[in-house]
């Protein structure tokens, strides 16, 4: 099927005609050949569309289309209680739920002027939630990675060793993703029974697990080939494109939120920066396994003071006009009620069951003013900036994803490589498109 | 079953009132906009304290009269920069060795439909990495005139938070190399973030269904 239009040649294919299109395109004369690549592709992690125009098996030019998971997250904010914006910010990046809860949580404490008033065991499961978090994350891009330059043992290893940490997320909070775990104040709910014991466990299996995954990319020819010098990004091009994370490491800056401007107690842990100078994919690579070593560090610091110093304390801001009421029981099915709170406003105080009926559904007031709080995300520097009239609803809420800015790199490093490349450029930026459409 | 058996008609409709006494919705949904009465601050004096006073030094001397005011709430500083210096306020703050914000974070926009003149604002996050520091430059535009300048060509990385903003917000960036939508269909009316548009309310194209805005779909009497 063709037609001819101002364009030039138009070859469509509705899929089984093959023969047909390589038949019709060999007998054009023309080189010079515009593709479509996604919304719906299974190597542009979701729905990112890649206009790519070919001169033969070289790209000269590469056009990212996004907007396709756009859900206006931002603008049902506003409508919601600060407390119901989690469940909300949750669901933008979904690899990394945390550090979305995180990011606006820190906002909406700045704003409410709390930022010291946190919990220390509060910021210490943030921390050991986010950390548990950025390894699958890092498992996922890793494991998609190998897929789709053909290697399809990574991709079961890595899927296989992120069930361990969603396994440990739903111990922890509930669910396996869009956790709605970190609340302004403190986290929901404390670690249930047993759960250092499991955390500790995997542990123990996860570093070995890790090493498995290296076995088998780091020094496999075929991959190599595949990502050394390939989609080269050096720090004038990062710096100027507003690249964080990874791909900024993998250019050699030691540029970590989490050491150069700590939040959550991050300065009070001991773990390295991970950097390469390669600037190119393979170094990407090598940061994102390196930051999986060091994460389970943190991770293994973080149990240590849970299940010891700070044993026992609130998981929540003692401020009773902020924190939620009620202290939820994480039960066999699922987070769930809780059982002396029901008695205590049931059955004995009025005032305690209007108190959690206000904050319930009116939520707290945020003194009017604005805030920009950011966390050191799996993809860069996720930013939340906060603005509140000084009502119970958020007034603006805007997300300053780390995927969105770095999908601007895709011209600057497929431009002038083959086709086969730009997966592997764009699977090291790592995209989530819900993160960078929100 | 026969008609018997069912409760008669009344001769008058049963007229309900809102439970409590209650005159208006009835709406303790938080809909109703419940607020701090304390305004933000509007500007702060010297000392800022913290960094913020060497950030002032060595931008104010050249800039005096773009820069509308300074807030310091928070522990972060905002300059407010009149509209048609934003691009040398943005370049000195890039290239001046005692600045060096080498790292821009973006543009968000905000929309304050009451605030007459000054409606529209987009607001930048620079971070300098050489002094580990943060600034928020705040821009704004009547909703009449909605020009800003664009700061693609001193942060390129504003490329596509720009044509976020002119999305959401209807801002046109002058300068822009190709000021589009980004995120919404190229063809849609209005931007969906100022506070005018609503939420909901906007028929969806599966079988002419409209769904509405949430603060209208609640009804307690």
């Amino acid at each position: 099927m063709s037609t001819t239009e101002t364009e030039g040649r138009i070859y469509d294919v509705a899929g089984q005609d093959w023969d047909e299109l390589v038949k019709t395109v060999s007998e054009s004369a023309e080189e010079r050949l515009v593709v479509n690549m996604g919304p719906q592709h299974p190597s542009t992690h979701g729905v990112l569309r890649l206009v790519l125009t070919l001169d033969g098996e070289t790209v000269t030019e590469a056009r990212t289309v996004i907007g396709y998971l756009h859900t206006g997250i931002e603008k049902n904010m506003e409508y919601r209680t600060w407390t119901q914006g989690v469940t909300f910010v949750t669901r933008m990046d979904y690899l990394a739920p945390i550090f979305n809860e995180t990011a606006y949580c820190m906002g909406v404490e700045k704003l409410l002027g709390i930022t010291d008033r946190i919990p220390d065991r509060a910021q210490a499961l943030r921390v050991l939630t986010m950390e548990l978090t950025r390894i699958s994350s890092h498992l996922v891009a890793i494991a998609t990675f190998g897929l789709e330059l053909g290697a399809t043992t990574p991709m079961l290893f890595g899927f296989r060793e992120r069930e361990m940490v969603l396994d440990l997320m739903e111990y922890i909070t509930g669910l396996r993703m869009n956790m709605a775990y970190v609340r302004p104040g403190g986290v929901s709910v404390d670690l249930p029974a047993g759960a250092v014991d499991k955390i500790g466990e995997f542990l123990k299996i996860m570093p070995g697990r890790i090493k498995e995954m290296r076995k088998l990319l780091d020094a496999n020819p075929v991959y190599t080939r595949r990502t050394k010098d390939v989609a080269y990004l050096d720090l004038t091009g990062c710096m100027a494109l507003g690249i964080t994370g990874p791909m900024l490491r993998a250019a050699g800056l030691p540029w970590d939120l989490r050491k150069s401007q700590p939040y959550c107690g991050y300065e009070t842990y001991e773990f390295e920066v991970a950097t390469q100078n390669t600037c190119d994919v393979y170094g990407r690579y090598l940061v994102r396994m390196a930051e999986m070593e060091e994460s389970l560090k943190i991770v293994e610091q973080a149990l240590d003071r849970l299940s010891g110093p700070l044993k026992g304390g609130p998981v929540m801001i003692e401020d009773k006009k902020i924190g939620w009421p009620s202290q939820l029981a994480l039960g066999p099915d699922g987070l769930g009620n809780s059982p002396d709170h029901i008695a205590h406003i049931m059955g004995s105080s009025m005032e305690a069951l209007i108190h959690h009926f206000k904050l319930v559904t009116e939520g707290f007031r945020v003194p009017a003013g604005q805030a920009y709080a950011s966390v050191e995300s799996p993809r860069g520097e996720l930013g939340a900036h906060v603005v509140s009239d000084g009502g119970t609803r958020p007034y603006r809420v805007h997300f300053r994803d780390p995927s969105f800015t770095n999908l601007q790199a895709v011209p600057a490093t497929c431009e002038g490589g083959m086709v086969a490349d730009v997966i592997s450029a764009v699977a090291s930026i790592d995209p989530v498109m819900g993160g960078v459409d929100r | 079953m026969t008609t018997e058996n069912l409760p008669g008609l009344p001769e008058e409709p049963v007229a309900r009132r809102g439970m409590f006494g209650v005159k208006d919705t009835g709406d303790t949904s938080g809909y109703n906009r419940l607020v701090v009465r304390r305004p933000p601050k509007l500007s702060s004096s010297r000392p800022y304290g913290s960094y913020f006073d060497e950030v002032a030094d060595a931008l104010e001397p050249a800039f005096a009269d773009a820069i509308e005011r300074v807030v310091v709430d928070r522990g972060e500083i905002t300059f407010h920069v009149r509209r048609e210096r934003l691009p040398e306020v943005m370049k000195h703050l890039r290239d001046d060795p005692a600045l060096r914000f080498e790292l821009s974070l973006g543009v968000s926009g905000v929309h304050y439909p009451e605030e007459t003149g000054a409606e529209l604002r987009a607001v930048y996050h620079l971070c300098s990495i050489t002094h580990n520091r943060r600034v928020r430059v705040e821009v704004s535009c009547p909703d009449a005139d909605p020009h800003i300048p664009s700061t693609v060509q001193v942060y390129p990385t504003h490329d596509w938070h720009e044509r976020e903003t002119y999305d959401f917000f209807g801002i046109v960036f002058d300068g822009h190399p190709a000021l589009t939508r980004i995120e919404m269909p190229d063809d849609w009316e209005g931007h969906p973030q100022r506070k005018d548009y609503p939420l909901g309310g906007i028929p969806v194209e599966y079988r002419g269904a409209e769904v509405p805005a949430p603060d209208r779909r609640r009804s307690y009497s």
